[in-house]
């Protein structure tokens, strides 16, 4: 079938206009724009990405809109909601008489954090008295927009240092591959994890600002991977006869670059950016569990994973599910979302690599 | 092909060149160094002065910020370091290579388990999956590859310590050892046994969170391979579809899978900074992070250059293995 719209295509094109009527009565004709998202639509995983992706940005975006106007609250507002908790606590001694007792001691606290999930707070409240469902929204906010610049910004450095060093070649290319190299053998949690440990202990940068840094570092640490994309690409592209056309219209090289060759890598681009939104967000959520990432009273989705690390006590790990199990899904599906739709874009732009 | 090799040596040894420097200019920027986080208190209470903190940063090599200074700390720093001493750790309390060399190896028995597990996991599920392509058996096992590849690792361990250590409680939550149990100084086995009771989590986490990514790799090779001309014709032969599909196709698939699995081995050594951090398990990775908080710069160092090397000669190796693997490769 796809075969029959290309051939359709093509002689649309190139003929003229007699036997174009011929052909339109037994096919459409498709522009390929069309034709990619035909393809990308007939793939279940992808529509199922697209639905989960649509879901955790209303999800984030329009959530607190809606708490805001049903409840009039947001992100940091403290709600102490008075609770009895029983402490049970067991011990195990020997009597005079020689059997073993167990020993029970009850008693009753009044606890106002930690609230249990109900009508006002479908997840209940955390340690500190945040409604956990607000603070999952706003999480969700800052995971999505740190992984929409960082990849907007690693793919504007990589274009443009793998442009040159595809069309220039010789020592440009050399140079910018050796850093490229360079770049690619850091390892990255580590290195991540001085960079952050640095701007944290930085008095002089308001703690809102860490965030901002904290993209310029994901993205040092991920354009390379677009750079030898992009070279890849215009290696091969360049000694196209199309190129040889431009070459003899007499441009400068970076219009031949930026308008004739870049453009030609762009489905590579797309899938890859696609496929590296998923990254980031792993990367920016390790970070905030270790503490390192968006500071306290903000929310992000690594940091309320970090209130069941266990070295903190097992309290919550055991008890409390609901302050992290929704967090951690959350993760799960945006990362996910994006696999399937960057797995969808690579398959419907080259239907030969079909996988 | 020596040349090549050569060729590739050299250009390893400048990638390290260019990474030592740049990991050692990013760690001493760090402000707050070892002996700011451990005279903070000292300086605090009046026990010590500005003065001897100046002192003991001094001692440190760690006195000057300046660029010609950091170049000049780093210049001594990679003298030694080639001469085989990376200096002394200031947390540990001993040289980083002793460190290293005692922690990497429970790092590397749960890692090299786990990479054993994935591959018998993950190769066979890959050849299924590809064999059955848009069956519901790859379906399933494709969306369960992605989304182990999908699950942070901190996030998987707490489940899994949720579910078999708390619910159940029958796996031990964290640590290498059980603190409680006393054994005999001879009791070798008992304690062996002990140990690997405690890993059992780890391992699984991570072999949960790599298996994804080698099946997805094994079934798009294997599918690549499948629909070549010369499948076709081993079908045509009439050969049953057992021997089409592993000893002609599988065959051509295992030269980007031996490339790949063999260039993952040296990372092995490497820990696993977040998953060993979790379980509280002593691995390399678990040191690291430690060392990491507290500005250690001597084994931020020698860590995160060990890493390097690591990733440099997985290269190397896949790159020896490309050749090894398939006779038609010529490497120039």
């Amino acid at each position: 079938m796809i075969e029959k719209e290309k051939a359709a295509q093509q002689t649309t094109n190139s003929s003229n206009q007699e036997v174009k009527d011929g052909y339109e009565q037994h096919f459409k004709v498709i522009s390929p724009g069309r034709m990619v998202a035909k393809r990308f639509f007939r793939s279940k995983l992808s529509i199922a990405g697209l639905y989960m992706i649509v879901f955790v940005f209303l999800f984030s975006f329009v959530g607190p809109l809606i708490v805001d106007a049903t409840w009039g609250y947001e992100e940091l507002e403290v709600f102490k909601i008075e609770r009895i908790a029983d402490m049970v606590s067991t011990a195990d001694f020997k009597g005079p008489d020689g059997k073993t007792y167990t020993y029970y001691d009850k008693s009753q606290t009044l606890v106002y954090f930690k609230a249990p999930p109900s009508a006002e707070h479908w997840l209940g409240t955390d340690t500190s008295g945040f409604d956990i469902l607000t603070r999952l929204m706003y999480g969700g906010r800052i995971s999505l927009t740190i992984s929409f610049i960082v990849i907007f910004l690693e793919t504007i450095i990589g274009v443009i240092l793998g442009g040159l060093a595809g069309y220039f070649g010789k020592w440009v290319d050399q140079l910018i591959m050796r850093i490229v190299d360079i770049f690619a053998c850091l390892p990255g949690l580590p290195v991540l994890l001085v960079l952050s440990a640095t701007i944290s202990s930085i008095e002089s940068i308001p703690a809102e600002h860490r965030i901002y840094y904290m993209m310029a570092f994901l993205t040092l640490m991920g354009w390379t991977g677009v750079a030898r994309i992009v070279r890849g690409q215009i290696l091969m592209l360049r000694e196209q006869e199309y190129m040889l056309a431009a070459e003899t219209t007499g441009i400068s090289p970076m219009h031949k670059i930026f308008r004739h060759l870049v453009p030609n890598t762009m489905p590579q681009l797309i899938v890859s950016a696609t496929l590296g939104l998923g990254g980031v967000i792993l990367y920016e959520s390790t970070l905030s569990y270790l503490g390192l990432g968006v500071p306290f009273p903000r929310a992000a989705w690594g940091s309320m994973i970090a209130l069941a690390d266990p070295s903190k006590g097992q309290e919550i790990l055991a008890n409390y599910p609901n302050m992290w199990v929704p967090a951690g899904v959350l993760i799960v599906v945006t990362v996910l979302g994006f696999s399937f739709i960057g797995d969808g874009l690579r398959d419907a732009f080259d239907p030969r690599m079909k996988r | 092909m020596w040349n090549y090799l050569l060729k590739r040596v050299a250009l390893a040894l400048v990638i390290l060149f260019g990474v030592s420097a740049l990991i050692y200019l990013l760690s001493m920027l760090m402000p707050a160094d070892y002996i700011d986080n451990q005279t903070a208190a000292a300086v605090q209470m009046g026990a010590m002065t500005l003065e001897d903190v100046q002192r003991l940063k001094e001692l440190y090599g760690l006195a000057d910020k300046s660029l010609p200074g950091i170049a000049k700390s780093y210049l001594s720093w990679l003298t030694s370091a080639l001469s085989g001493d990376l200096g002394y750790s200031f947390l540990y309390g001993r040289p980083v290579s002793d460190v290293l060399s005692q922690y990497i190896w429970i790092s590397f028995m749960i890692a090299f388990i786990s990479y054993l597990l994935e591959i018998a996991i993950g190769i066979p599920m890959g050849i299924k999956a590809s064999v059955n392509q848009y069956s519901a058996y790859d379906y399933t096992v494709s969306v369960f590859a992605m989304i182990g590849t999908a699950l942070p690792s901190f996030f998987l361990s707490a489940l899994l310590m949720n579910v078999f250590a708390i619910r159940l409680g029958i796996l031990p939550l964290q640590g290498l050892t059980t603190a409680t149990k006393v054994f005999p100084p001879n009791a070798h086995f008992q304690i062996l046994l002990d140990k690997a009771w405690h890993l059992v989590l780890p391992i699984t986490v991570l072999t949960l969170l790599g298996v994804g990514g080698l099946m997805k790799f094994t079934r798009t090779n294997m599918l690549e391979v499948l629909n070549s001309d010369y499948i076709r014709t081993a079908r045509a032969k009439g050969l049953s579809e057992n021997v089409v599909t592993y000893k002609h196709a599988f065959r051509n698939t295992l030269i980007p899978l031996v490339t790949s699995l063999s260039g993952m081995l040296p990372g092995l050594f490497g820990g696993a900074m977040i998953t060993e951090t979790v379980f509280a398990i002593p691995g390399i990775g678990y040191m690291a992070l430690r060392a990491t908080q507290q500005g250690d710069i001597p084994f931020i160092m020698g860590y995160n250059m060990f890493l390097a090397i690591l990733t440099v000669l997985g290269m190397l190796i896949s790159d020896i293995m490309y050749m090894v693997v398939d006779p038609r490769v010529k490497l120039s």
